[in-house]
């Protein structure tokens, strides 16, 4: 473990860092707790143990002295110890000090703060000890790799319900079929090439709906809820609810190939074959932004789930960064000799994994927009996607394989799993809060298990698979409440709690120019006439020297200052007129 | 077949139902949480949309007009809250009328004829037992605070008849001695008829005067000379005095922090000052656009209510210098007096046409008894308020008032007005001496002289 972080980039914070402690092989309950659970922050540690010595040999004296049991103390005296990486797993950013030169107000309203967000820190740090699920895994025995263990082994190993999550559905008529997990991770909609749509509660295979729209059919997508989801088709964009009613046709979107839901903005980003990013706010039924890329067909596309961020690959190898608010890239880089075929972003939005026509695969960290690291995949990578646990899967040919500690500076090495399906594979997708993969190829669709994908523990207050309907509709209303507005997206999703120095200093010089005088400047230094004490000759002769002259002196500093600055002109001055002199006289007729 | 794989090398996700789904719907919902930040993207731009979200509504839910109590037959000239007694309020009117109200119900209790011309002045016992009024006809009077039996004649406990017009009145916190005003400011035994103690200093007439609410043997003054006179009651001699340039209405202690007293001025102004520096207020309170008359804190000490002759009423925090908030309504004339409750939650103003109103002190506040869940949440939205107040779209929303038109065009008026007065000083500033035209403060321009 200290070796990766010896690797890790300076600029790296402390997200990624609990990112990789997260990818670590899991504890296991039966495994004995890890030294570095228990240790306690290391001053508290070594306190706390001559504390403990000290009391114990105290009590046993005082049993010998009294010869009855005295009342018996507590061992372990105080609040319990919260481990350090835990409580770095929910610190905000950096702590703020009180400035040299604050004043009484702002220095009480720092120190108060800063300790409101250091209870809320730590209560959320000891929460962590009571989540209900332990992540999943996978190991092989000796000299075993995992990825040669078969998906049908798996389903055998592991109980009833577990095995019952790998399964395929034979399709082999309207594919290749495209996917899409609905934000909870329950249901399920997959999309055939020849406008086969279906949508599925896939963990009680229940079919919600399947029509044929006929027409050719490029991307599904769930919007925010079960109840409503887009259908990319050949000419328009089409909006069915969960029984396949058509909702809407929206004819201002034409040609769509991608698209990505933004669920906290309620925004529907549509990549289109003319070239077009465009922007439906799904919540009010309008067309938010336009976008005209000018990068030709658009149909590689991926949102930051960090910042709402949508990323767009190109055929000449560049990757560009947009948001609704702006006619350019907020960033455009080249990150491919060959076309870019596919790219993903990992959930804290630190890493983008990129696969392009030269048959590379490539991790960068989007916030310092540099490469990590990269690798050469021999058939190259049609289809990418990263899990909420950090596993990369990659499309290559007909096979499927994971990866695991692809984030991070440590190269790829071989897959933890593979699977082997029937043609080609068209679209690929983890699903939510579950070790599954699913996988849309063109004899229909396999759902995958894959050990160590999801995330155990989910917040039933923003995401519950078991929700009931009267839940799911109150969930709707408090998310519509705080629909966040496409203004706010931009690379920083933390801008707005930032001091706005800049607009602060303009206004200040707009006041000061106004006032005639500078209000917030310090009061010319005024020598107290104290009336008791320290009032002997000497004192108050020493006093008034201090200050004698005060506006003198800012004068002469003043007068100094401008001869040094004359002077320095007239060097320069000189200077110039020296070169000059160096010229002759028949120089001016010269050109 | 036997499964390659033992089960110890392997473990998938798997939920059990049992644990997530409530068992029966008697049941509350299981919502089990984890705060992982990334879990959570879009924290600030989501907390600030809530607190716009609350900055709204907080605006739609303002309604503070809450009752109006009607029933005299001229204006009102002054309001005094019961000692003891939430619920009452005793008032008088210009037609030297005084009347005893219930709150909760809204119906006047008891009427009383106490006066020829204008009652000048209320003041309760402290016990609550009594009390006394100063009118227009040089009389002081007490009252007994219960109704005489049925058919017995309203009279007064005791009266006294004074030399000059009382103009204001206020009772000892503990002892059995009150102090008026009028051309002299006396100190009077609730057992004697004559003054123990007057108290003059070269003033023909003083408007207001009130004891301190906690070092009790202190009074404050305010003089029609525009000065504003500080007593100890131990003492022969007023204290000092402070000369403003307009005159001053009314004054009221500060209940908390007791050596802070704010007054009212014919200038539009509110000035607060600390008694221990009496040379510079501590804060200048502006905002109303004629003539405020009167002003009364909140029992916390941290608000003030201020009447105005603009026909508005304002609150304005203790230290700010801009009120955060304005009441009026299309019938309410020139207010004469204002008082705040003794449980902080209601304001009272009387008029001139008439009319006590009774107004809520937290305009958006919810009454009545609210669920521990209706808590938590106005106590999350206004802690969102105050963390995004110096966003500019929440600062807009939450500084925005609807004003009368009248008011609105003074208010323009009046910053023209101030904004040549800065320009002019400015530029006389620019071509005299430096030096010669000193730069002086808001705070500093309105005191004329302390005297000692």
């Amino acid at each position: 473990m200290d070796s990766l972080i010896c690797y890790l980039p300076k600029k790296v914070n402390i997200y990624e860092f609990d990112w990789l402690f997260l990818t670590q092989p899991p504890k296991r309950y039966w495994e004995e707790t890890e030294n570095t659970d228990q240790r306690r922050p290391e001053e508290e540690q070594g306190t706390a143990v001559q504390n403990q010595n000290k009391s114990t040999v105290k009590e046993r004296s005082l049993k010998r002295k009294n010869g009855e049991n005295l009342e018996k103390k507590d061992p372990f005296p105080g609040e319990a110890p919260i481990p350090h990486k835990q409580l770095q797993k929910f610190q905000r950013g950096e702590k703020y000090k009180v400035p040299a030169g604050a004043r009484r107000r702002l220095k009480e309203a720092i120190i108060s703060s800063e300790a409101m967000s250091e209870l809320a820190q730590k209560q959320a740090a000891r929460y962590d000890l009571l989540l209900p699920e332990d992540a999943g895994f996978l190991e092989g025995d000796e000299d075993e790799d995992t990825n040669t263990i078969s998906q049908d082994d798996i389903a055998d190993a592991v109980d009833i319900t577990s095995g019952s999550k790998y399964f395929n559905l034979h399709l082999s008529q309207f594919g290749p079929y495209r996917l899409d997990y609905g934000r909870t991770g329950r249901h399920l909609l997959v999309g055939g090439k020849k406008g086969h749509v279906a949508c599925i509660d896939w963990q009680s295979k229940d079919l919600m709906c399947e029509m044929n729209v006929m027409e050719t059919v490029n991307d599904v997508k769930w919007l925010h809820t079960e109840a409503m989801f887009a259908v990319a088709q050949k000419r328009w964009l089409y909006i069915y609810d969960s029984k396949g009613l058509e909702l809407h046709c929206v004819k201002k979107f034409n040609d769509v190939l991608r698209m990505q839901f933004l669920p906290y903005h309620f925004l529907l980003a549509t990549a289109s074959a003319t070239g077009f990013l465009q922007y439906l706010d799904v919540s009010v039924g309008k067309e938010i932004a336009a976008v005209c890329t000018k990068m030709g067909r658009l149909d590689v596309m991926s949102q930051n789930p960090h910042n709402a961020v949508i990323h767009l690959g190109h055929p000449n190898g560049t990757v560009s960064l947009w948001s609704p608010n702006q006619k350019e890239p907020l960033v455009k880089m080249l990150c491919h000799r060959g076309a870019v075929r596919s790219l993903t972003v990992d959930k804290t939005g630190t890493y983008m994994v990129t696969s392009g026509l030269d048959r590379k695969l490539k991790v960068y960290d989007i916030r310092a927009f540099k490469p990590l690291h990269s690798c050469f995949l021999p058939a190259g990578a049609s289809c990418l996607s990263l899990s909420q646990g950090g596993l990369l899967s990659a499309a290559t040919g007909d096979i499927v394989q994971v990866y695991q500690n692809v984030l991070g500076s440590s190269p790829v090495s071989k897959p933890y799993m593979a699977h082997r399906l029937r043609g080609q594979i068209w679209g690929l997708a983890y699903c939510p809060f579950e070790d599954v993969l699913g996988i849309g190829h063109g004899e229909g669709f396999t759902s995958m298990i894959v050990p160590g994908a999801g995330e155990p523990n989910f917040d039933a207050l923003d995401t519950n698979p078991f929700r009931s309907s009267k839940q799911r509709q109150e969930w709707e209303v408090k998310a519509l409440l705080e629909k966040v507005q496409p203004e706010l997206i931009g690379l920083d999703p933390g801008q707005l709690s930032k001091v706005d120095q800049a607009s602060f200093e303009q206004r200040h010089k707009e006041q000061v120019e106004a006032l005639g005088f500078d209000p917030l400047a310090k009061d010319k230094f005024k020598p107290k006439t104290k009336k008791k004490g320290r009032s002997s000759a000497g004192a108050i002769e020493k006093r008034k020297r201090k200050v004698a002259h005060e506006d003198q002196r800012d004068e002469i500093r003043q007068t100094v200052q401008e001869r040094t600055e004359r002077d320095k002109e007239q060097k320069e001055k000189s200077n110039e007129k020296k070169k000059l002199g160096n010229k002759s006289t028949l120089d001016r007729f010269r050109k | 077949h036997q499964s390659a794989y033992e089960s110890d090398n392997i473990k998938v996700l798997c939920r059990n139902p049992d644990d997530y789904v409530r068992e029966t719907t008697r049941d509350i919902q299981r919502v089990p949480r984890n705060y992982d930040p990334t879990l959570h993207p879009f924290e600030v731009p989501r907390e600030y949309t809530r607190a716009l979200n609350a900055t709204k509504l907080e605006r739609v839910f303002a309604k503070p007009f809450v009752a109006s109590l009607d029933g005299h037959r001229d204006g009102i000239s002054c309001i005094t809250k019961h000692a003891k007694s939430l619920s009452t309020v005793i008032s008088g009117a210009c037609d030297g009328e005084v009347k005893l109200w219930n709150l909760p119900r809204q119906e006047c209790l008891r009427t009383v004829q106490a006066h020829e011309g204008f009652v000048r002045g209320i003041c309760s016992r402290f016990c609550g037992t009594s009390f006394f009024t100063v009118g227009d006809d040089k009389t002081i009077k007490q009252w007994n605070l219960e109704a005489p039996g049925y058919g017995v004649r309203e009279e007064p406990i005791n009266t006294i008849l004074g030399k000059a017009v009382f103009t204001g009145i206020d009772h000892h916190q503990r002892e059995s001695t009150f102090v008026t005003c009028g051309q002299t400011v006396d100190i009077w035994d609730e057992q004697r008829s004559s003054p123990i103690r007057s108290f003059s200093w070269g003033v023909d007439s003083f408007s207001c005067v009130r004891y301190n609410p906690v070092e009790t043997e202190l009074l404050a003054s305010c003089a029609s000379d525009r000065s504003i006179v500080l007593y100890d009651t131990r003492e022969s001699a007023p204290l000092r005095k402070v000369i403003m340039q307009l005159r001053s209405n009314t004054l009221c202690w500060n209940p908390m922090e007791a050596y802070y007293f704010t007054c009212a001025n014919e200038d539009y102004n509110l000035y607060t000052y600390d008694i221990r520096h009496l040379d510079v207020p501590v804060t200048v309170h502006m905002d109303h656009v004629s003539a405020v008359l009167d002003v009364d804190y909140s029992p916390t000490g941290r608000e003030f209510v201020s009447a105005s002759f603009d026909k508005t009423i304002r609150i304005f925090p203790k230290d700010k210098g801009h009120s955060r908030e304005v009441y009026h309504t299309k019938r309410m004339q020139h207010v004469i007096c204002v008082r705040w409750s003794a449980d902080n939650k209601y304001v009272l103003s009387g008029s001139d046409e008439m009319n006590i109103r009774l107004w809520k002190a937290n305009a958006s506040e919810k009454l009545g008894l609210l669920s521990t869940r209706e808590k938590a949440a106005a106590h999350y939205n206004k802690k969102l308020i105050e963390k995004f107040q110096h966003h500019p779209q929440v600062r807009r929303i939450a500084r925005h008032r609807h004003l009368p038109g009248d008011i609105l065009k003074q208010k323009r008026e009046q910053r023209e007005m101030k904004e040549a007065r800065r320009r002019r000083e400015q530029n006389v500033r620019k071509h005299s001496k430096p030096g010669s035209v000193p730069l002086l403060t808001e705070k500093e321009k309105h005191v004329a002289a302390v005297v000692e």
